[in-house]
């Protein structure tokens, strides 16, 4: 490897990337884009399912379980309704995702102490809303549940009234639970995606396309040289898109930031070493513009979408589906991007990621270079 | 390195197939270290296959090529070294300035820093540049990019360079202006191959080698390749009506060959002493002659003759 040829590659791409305007807006608003479409656009949290309710009975304790799910901050008690129909057309309408019936016989049952059933009717169509509504409406009723069975005891004169066991749930990391924190850190690697295939999926195959490659070959530049060199600056840009998207998560989403710096920097460097490498294999491998720009679309961006754990966890997915998330860069970087922001994990700790992407990178740079054939057949 | 045998380039049979198409076909020469040695052939005929070969960017189906004292198939990095490469297309970064291609090439050349801004000085006074070198490269006229090329493929003094059609859609100014830089390298001991298909660049070869079809079909220098290229001898005829003409002519004995040359006719003949005859053949059907005499074929003439005999021979062979 000769340093003056690897700084003459650089430079010259250097000097292009900034005479095209089109890199440029690609590597400066990215970040910009993403964040503000991912970090607004994508919210993952369920809060103020609309309810409607049919309360056949009309009495003190049905008013009061019903009082219990508009108070609670997942479910808005929208209407209540006289007749089932209404209650049917509501769900048929879109107007509730879930709708309550309390029978006529609801006080009386459980005066007697005799089992309630309380119909829940619940919109499918969004699945994971659905899961979460029924969930949701289940933990109301059964604190309502635990409430009545406690009153019947005491009234009954029964020793003991405190129940068995009581959860009292803390969440760690994310107190909040808010998917923002969850989704915002990982935009970086969305943005890195694209931006680093993207750019890179361009440049191998531009120089083919244009001609130029064929007189970069005829002189004594190694292809290890040129992939190194090439990579250098776009490695510089990608870099900063990183700063970019961190900045933007902590100072304008207000993510909070309790790792190190110099975790993220090492991280973040690896991660782009080996997406960069992806893009350069494409390029060399397809040397077209467009087709390089689109298998690079479909290799990098989409699966860093949605198979890298970024919008729905990996141990969720198909057990088909999972082993394919091991051949994403971004799976191993967004477990970083996510320890470092909200666990404030430690490099130590993030060997396991970080080992799969040095490989992950090393991988993608020795196929970029085996593919690459100063040749022109 | 030179290779010690006075040869520059050595070709041995060397063939090139892609797919069931035979662009190169056994073909063999050697250049001599020092000539301008011109690849002459129609468009197809397999002259940048064979150029590219050379430099190291395709690799030859069989035989062997040597350049510089150097095997193609073994060390294309020690070759690279020792040459220099123009490319059919403009093949420089129309979105770099020139001094930055130039810049750029010095360090894929690894020229020397202490040499650099000589050499790009140099390049820049041959081409004609000096005064535009932040221009970017895109925006120069034919001429002038050509001549950049050129200067940024002899940064590095290569012994040996290699030309493809380097002034394929240049204005004829430049066109001349190139070939007297051209001429001035090989006065100074670099090896020139280049390839063309202007006859006026092939007299400047001090030697030309005829492709067609892939096959080397003639080799020699360009007075060798016109008196050789004619089985007998060259009439220029004069005259009005040159249909008729061609149609009275080619019906008499001992003419092989007649083909029209702007205005008037080319006539191959066994022996120029039928002159008479094919006059008096054309004044009996009230054809007046204006001039009817013997010339040296040009190389036009020689292309030509050489190029159909070689398709009736290809034709012949196929039949047969």
């Amino acid at each position: 490897m000769n340093l003056r040829r690897l700084i003459a590659i650089s430079r010259k791409e250097v000097f292009q990337v900034l005479r095209d305007t089109r890199s440029l807006l690609i590597v400066l608003l990215m970040p910009l884009m993403l964040m503000s479409v991912l970090g607004y656009g994508v919210n993952l949290d369920t809060k103020h399912i609309r309810v409607f309710a049919l309360d056949e009975e009309g009495s003190q304790a049905s008013q009061d379980l019903l009082r219990r799910f508009s108070s609670s901050e997942y479910f808005d008690l929208a209407a209540t309704v006289t007749d089932y129909r209404a209650l049917a057309t509501a769900l048929d309408d879109g107007r509730c995702q879930l709708a309550i019936v309390i029978p006529y016989d609801f006080s009386a049952r459980m005066h007697d102490g005799r089992p309630v059933n309380i119909q829940a009717l619940v919109d499918g169509s969004d699945n994971n809303t659905a899961e979460l509504a029924i969930g949701y409406a289940q933990g109301v009723l059964a604190s309502y549940g635990a409430v009545v069975q406690a009153e019947y005891l005491r009234k009954s004169h029964a020793p003991s009234v405190n129940p068995v066991l009581a959860v009292e749930p803390r969440t760690w990391f994310n107190e909040d639970l808010e998917s923002k924190n969850f989704i915002v850190p990982g935009v970086a690697a969305i943005v890195m995606a694209v931006v680093g295939v993207l750019l890179t999926s361009l440049t191998v195959a531009r120089e083919w396309e244009r001609g130029t490659m064929e007189q970069l070959i005829s002189t004594p530049v190694t292809s290890l040289e040129i992939i190194i060199g090439k990579l250098l600056p776009y490695f510089a840009l990608g870099m900063f898109d990183t700063a970019a998207c961190a900045a933007i998560a902590v100072f304008w989403f207000q993510v909070p930031f309790r790792g190190s710096l110099i975790a993220l920097s090492v991280g973040s460097g690896i991660y782009l070493i080996a997406i960069l490498g992806l893009g350069f294999w494409i390029s060399v491998a397809t040397k077209h513009q467009l087709a390089a720009s689109q298998i690079g679309l479909v290799t990098a961006f989409l699966p860093s979408f949605l198979l890298s754990g970024f919008t729905f966890p990996i141990d969720q997915m198909p057990p088909g589906v999972q082993p394919f998330t091991y051949f994403i860069a971004a799976r191993y970087y967004i477990v970083i991007l996510k320890s470092v922001f909200l666990r404030g994990t430690s490099l130590g700790f993030l060997a396991g990621p970080l080992i799969a992407l040095v490989i992950y990178a090393g991988a993608m740079v020795l196929l970029a270079k085996l593919s690459f054939h100063k040749s022109l057949a | 390195m030179m290779a010690s045998n006075g040869y520059s380039v050595e070709v041995e049979e060397l063939v090139k197939r892609f797919g069931d198409f035979t662009a190169v076909d056994r073909i063999s020469f050697q250049t001599r270290t020092g000539e301008v040695f011109g690849f002459l052939g129609p468009n197809g005929s397999g002259k940048s296959t064979t150029i590219r070969i050379l430099c190291g960017l395709l690799h030859p189906t069989s035989g062997r090529a040597i350049v510089a004292g150097y095997d193609v198939v073994e060390s294309p990095e020690l070759i690279r070294r020792n040459i220099g490469y123009m490319s059919q297309k403009f093949s420089l970064y129309a979105d770099l300035t020139v001094f930055e291609n130039l810049r750029f090439y010095a360090g894929m050349y690894g020229v020397p820093a202490v040499e650099l801004r000589d050499r790009i000085d140099w390049a820049l006074e041959m081409a004609g540049l000096r005064g535009r070198e932040s221009s970017l490269t895109g925006t120069l006229a034919g001429g002038w990019k050509q001549r950049l090329a050129l200067g940024c493929a002899v940064l590095h003094r290569p012994p040996i360079l290699f030309l493809d059609e380097p002034t394929s859609g240049v204005d004829p100014l430049s066109r001349r202006l190139f070939w007297e830089l051209i001429q001035q390298m090989s006065g100074e001991g670099v090896t020139i191959f280049v390839t063309t298909h202007y006859m006026d660049e092939a007299e400047y070869c001090n030697r030309l080698a005829l492709m067609n079809g892939g096959k080397l079909i003639a080799l020699g220098t360009p007075t060798e390749l016109k008196l050789g290229s004619i089985r007998g001898s060259l009439l220029l005829l004069e005259c009005d009506r040159l249909g008729e003409a061609i149609e009275r002519v080619r019906r008499l004995d001992g003419v092989r060959d007649v083909a029209v040359f702007g205005n008037a006719l080319h006539i191959v003949v066994s022996d120029a002493a039928i002159a008479p005859t094919i006059r008096g053949a054309l004044e009996s059907d009230g054809i007046a002659v204006a001039a009817l005499k013997v010339i040296r074929p040009s190389l036009e003439d020689a292309f030509v003759a050489l190029t159909t005999r070689h398709d009736a021979d290809a034709d012949a062979e196929v039949s047969s």
